[in-house]
């Protein structure tokens, strides 16, 4: 006898959770980077984070990789904006293309997404890709229930 | 027919060398918020740094 419909989809969703070398917690983020290795084959490796730079999710199971691709994707977004931002125009995405490799950057909504693919990609299926998990991903964050204030509470039984 | 092949080597063949050369070349591409973008080549003084950062994420 085959199990009940909830039980399948349980098990399917802690399947889609943990294929993921996620290090930190937001499966939805997660999943939206899941579907962009999935897509795009080219991407070897990326890095969701936040406005603060924190990591929300990534591809790389080592916690070292996943920091070494972060900070210098920021830096090289750092960088660039910088040197070429002006009060009326700032980068919006880059990619700087190695011989062994390309880096692409990316943000959106408070969110960046740091690539790494492999060697002379195709520039603007990639940047599209990346977009289009970026925009995945702030619309999860933006679902994500936040956390009730306590000072709020105490205001509403002070009143009370 | 063989005029018309020589012709498409005598204008594609170069195109191609040029294409590969500069698929192989290194390089920096920055797309701005208001559509417009720069592309940096790795002779460019301005794409060192960028190139550098570039190479610690790899």
């Amino acid at each position: 006898m085959r199990a009940a419909i909830g039980e399948e989809l349980g098990d399917g969703l802690r399947k889609r959770a943990t294929h993921v070398g996620s290090i930190v917690w937001p499966v939805d983020v997660a999943s939206a980077l899941a579907d962009l290795t999935e897509i795009s084959s080219q991407v070897e490796a990326a890095v969701v984070v936040d406005a603060e730079g924190a990591v929300l999710a990534s591809t790389i199971a080592e916690e070292p990789g996943t920091e070494r691709l972060a900070v210098a994707g920021l830096a090289l977004l750092e960088a660039a904006t910088s040197r070429f931002g002006t009060s009326v125009r700032t980068v919006l995405q880059l990619e700087a293309a190695l011989r062994e490799g390309s880096i692409f950057v990316a943000r959106e909504g408070g969110l960046a997404i740091v690539a790494r693919t492999s060697a002379a990609p195709s520039s603007g299926l990639v940047l599209y890709d990346l977009r289009t998990c970026l925009r995945a991903a702030a619309e999860a964050e933006q679902k994500k229930p936040k956390p009730r204030s306590r000072r709020a509470k105490k205001t509403e039984t002070a009143d009370a | 027919m063989r005029k018309l092949l020589g012709l498409a080597v005598l204008v594609g063949g170069p195109l191609y060398l040029r294409r590969r050369r500069e698929a192989g070349r290194e390089r920096v591409q920055l797309h701005f918020d208001d559509g417009s973008s720069v592309t940096l080549a790795d002779d460019a003084p301005d794409a060192q740094p960028l190139l550098a950062l570039a190479r610690r994420a790899l």
